[in-house]
C-alpha cells in the first residue's frame, strides 16, 4: 500500500507540477491538485505503464482522489 | 484614417543570441550561428548541420508543468512574448486585456511533438499517443500559449504561410492595429524544426547545403557558390501598437510598420518563380501601401537564403520593383549568420531591420567571397555598415509561392 502511494506520488508530482506534502490519498486530483481533464487522460497512461496495467475509460471517470487511484490499483494486484 | 502602427518592443531566441543586445551585437559583428546538428544524430544525412539556438532551458522561464505541454517551438514562442512585453514595458493586466491580440504563427509546427508520439503510435498503438500530442503539435498553438500565458483577449490567430509566416503575422497584426480591432498586438514567428523528419525533407528536396565541412561558411546568400540554406530555429516576436496608444501611455518607440504588400505566385510547389515577378508585386505593393517614395527606401533585408534560385530571382524582382533604385539601395540577408528560421525568419528579420533603422547601421551578409553576375546588387558583404536610412523593406517567401514584404521606417519623433 505504501509502495503503491509512494509511486503513485511520485508520478503525480511530476506531471502537475505540485509538492509531495500535497499528494495525500484525501486530494482530489482536479479540485486539489489542480489537474485538467488532459492532465488525467495524460496520468491515466503514466500509472498504466507504472504498474502494468489496463484502466478503462469508465474506471478513469470514478477516479476523484489519490486514495482512489491507490485503491484500484491495489485490487488489480 | 488607417491608424499609424509602431514598435514597442521585441524579443527574440535566435542561433546568435538569446536577448535583444546579444542578437544585435552579433549580427554586426558578422558571426555566425551555424555548426554541428547536436539535437539528433545526423550522421546519415547529407546535411549534417544547423543554426541551433543554444544554451535555452525552458525551466528558466516557466513551469515544468506547462514546459511539458509545450513543444519547443511553442516554448520559443511563449519566451519571446515574455521578452517582447517586458521590453515594451506593455502590462496586460493594467490593459484593456479584450485590446491585446496575439498573432503569431510557425511554418510547420510541432514535427518534434509529432515524430516522438508517432514513434510511440508504431511501437505501442493508438492507445498510448498523448492526449497532449494534437494540441502541442498544431501550429496555430504559439497563439494560443501566448495568449493563455499573458491574459491578452484580443483578436487571436495565426499565419502559417512556410517562410512567410513570420512577416505574413506581422503584417496581418498591423491590419488588425490600422483598422481600429485592437490597441496592441504580439506578433511574429517561431519554428523549432531541427528533426529528422524536417532533414530528411528538406535533403530529399534539396534544399539545403552540404557544406558540412565549413559549417559558419555555409550560409551564403547572394555568393556565387551559395549551395542551399542552413536550418535555424528560434523565435521572433514584437509589440505593435497604434501610434496613439504607445504616445498615451509614453512608450519608447522602436521602428513605425509603414507598408506591407503580399502577393501569389501562381507558379510552383518550392521554386520562386522566374523572374521574381511574385516578389517584386509584393514589395511594390508594400511601398505604396506605405505611401513612401521608393527612393526613400534605403536598405531591404533580403529573403537571401542561399539556395542558388532564390538570391538569383530575389535580385530581379528588386531591380523589377526599384528600377535604377535598386543600385543604390543596400540589401543584405542576416541568414547569413542565423540560418534560414523558416516560419520565425519574418519575425526575427523584423528585429534586425527594425534595430538597422534605430541604430543607423546595416547587418551584413557575411561570406561572401565569390561575386556572381546574376546577384549584382550591394549585399553589404561581410562587414555591417554605419548609415542611416530612413525606411527599409523585409521580405519573406515561402513554399507554395506566398510573398511577403514589410515596410519599416525610422521614428523620429517629429510627427
Amino acid at each position: 500500500m505504501a509502495d503503491t502511494l509512494n509511486r503513485v506520488q511520485r508520478i503525480i508530482v511530476d506531471r502537475l507540477g505540485v509538492d509531495a506534502s500535497e499528494v495525500t490519498p484525501e486530494a482530489a486530483v482536479k479540485d486539489d491538485l489542480g489537474a485538467d481533464s488532459l492532465d488525467v487522460m495524460d496520468l491515466i497512461l503514466e500509472l498504466e505503464d507504472e504498474f502494468s496495467m489496463e484502466i478503462s475509460d469508465e474506471q478513469a471517470e470514478k477516479i476523484n482522489t489519490v486514495g482512489d487511484i491507490v485503491n484500484y490499483i491495489e485490487s488489480r494486484s | 484614417m488607417a491608424k499609424r502602427v509602431v514598435i514597442t518592443g521585441m524579443g527574440v531566441l535566435s542561433p546568435i543570441g538569446n536577448d535583444i543586445p546579444t542578437f544585435w551585437n552579433h549580427l554586426i559583428q558578422g558571426q555566425s550561428g551555424v555548426g554541428p546538428v547536436t539535437q539528433f544524430d545526423a550522421s546519415d544525412f547529407s546535411t549534417r548541420i544547423a543554426a541551433e539556438v543554444k544554451d535555452f532551458n525552458p525551466l528558466d522561464y516557466m513551469e515544468r508543468k506547462e514546459a511539458r505541454k509545450m513543444d519547443r517551438f511553442v516554448q520559443f514562442g511563449v519566451v519571446a512574448s515574455q521578452m517582447a512585453l517586458k521590453d515594451a514595458g506593455l502590462d496586460i493586466e493594467r490593459e484593456d486585456p479584450d485590446r491585446v491580440g496575439v498573432y503569431i504563427g510557425s511554418g510547420i509546427g510541432g514535427l518534434k511533438t509529432w515524430e516522438e508520439q508517432h514513434k510511440i503510435y508504431l511501437k505501442r498503438g493508438p492507445n498510448r499517443v498523448s492526449p497532449f500530442f494534437i494540441p502541442m503539435m498544431i501550429a496555430n498553438m504559439a497563439a494560443g500559449q501566448v495568449s493563455i500565458s499573458t491574459g491578452a483577449k484580443g483578436p487571436n490567430s495565426a499565419a502559417i504561410s512556410a517562410c512567410a509566416t513570420g512577416t505574413h503575422s506581422i503584417g496581418d497584426a498591423t491590419e488588425i492595429l490600422r483598422r481600429g480591432d485592437a490597441d496592441a498586438m504580439i506578433a511574429g514567428g517561431t519554428e523549432a524544426t531541427i528533426t529528422p523528419m524536417a532533414f530528411a525533407g528538406f535533403c530529399a528536396n534539396k534544399a539545403m547545403t552540404t557544406r558540412n565541412d565549413e559549417p559558419e561558411k555555409a550560409s551564403r546568400p547572394f555568393d556565387k557558390e551559395r549551395d542551399g540554406f542552413v536550418m535555424g530555429e528560434g523565435a521572433g516576436v514584437l509589440i505593435l501598437e497604434t501610434l496613439e496608444h504607445a504616445q498615451a501611455r509614453g512608450a519608447n518607440i522602436i521602428a513605425e510598420v509603414a507598408g506591407y504588400g503580399m502577393s501569389g505566385d501562381a507558379y510552383h510547389l518550392t521554386s520562386p518563380s522566374p523572374d521574381g515577378e511574385g516578389p517584386a508585386r509584393a514589395m511594390k505593393r508594400a511601398v505604396e501601401d506605405s505611401g513612401l517614395e521608393l527612393e526613400q527606401i534605403g536598405y531591404i533585408n533580403a529573403h537571401g537564403t542561399s539556395t542558388p534560385l532564390n538570391e538569383k530571382y530575389e535580385t530581379m524582382a528588386i531591380k523589377s520593383a526599384f528600377g535604377e533604385h535598386a543600385y543604390r539601395l543596400a540589401v543584405s540577408s542576416t541568414k547569413s549568420m542565423m540560418g534560414h528560421l523558416l516560419g520565425a525568419s519574418g519575425g526575427v528579420e523584423a528585429i534586425a531591420t527594425a534595430l538597422a533603422l534605430k541604430e543607423g547601421i546595416l547587418p551584413p551578409t557575411i561570406n561572401y567571397e565569390h561575386p556572381d553576375p546574376d546577384c549584382d546588387l550591394d549585399c553589404v558583404p561581410n562587414e555591417a555598415r554605419r548609415t542611416s536610412v530612413q525606411a527599409a523593406l523585409s521580405n519573406s517567401f515561402g513554399f507554395g509561392g506566398h510573398n511577403a514584404t514589410i515596410v519599416l521606417k525610422k521614428y523620429d519623433g517629429a510627427d
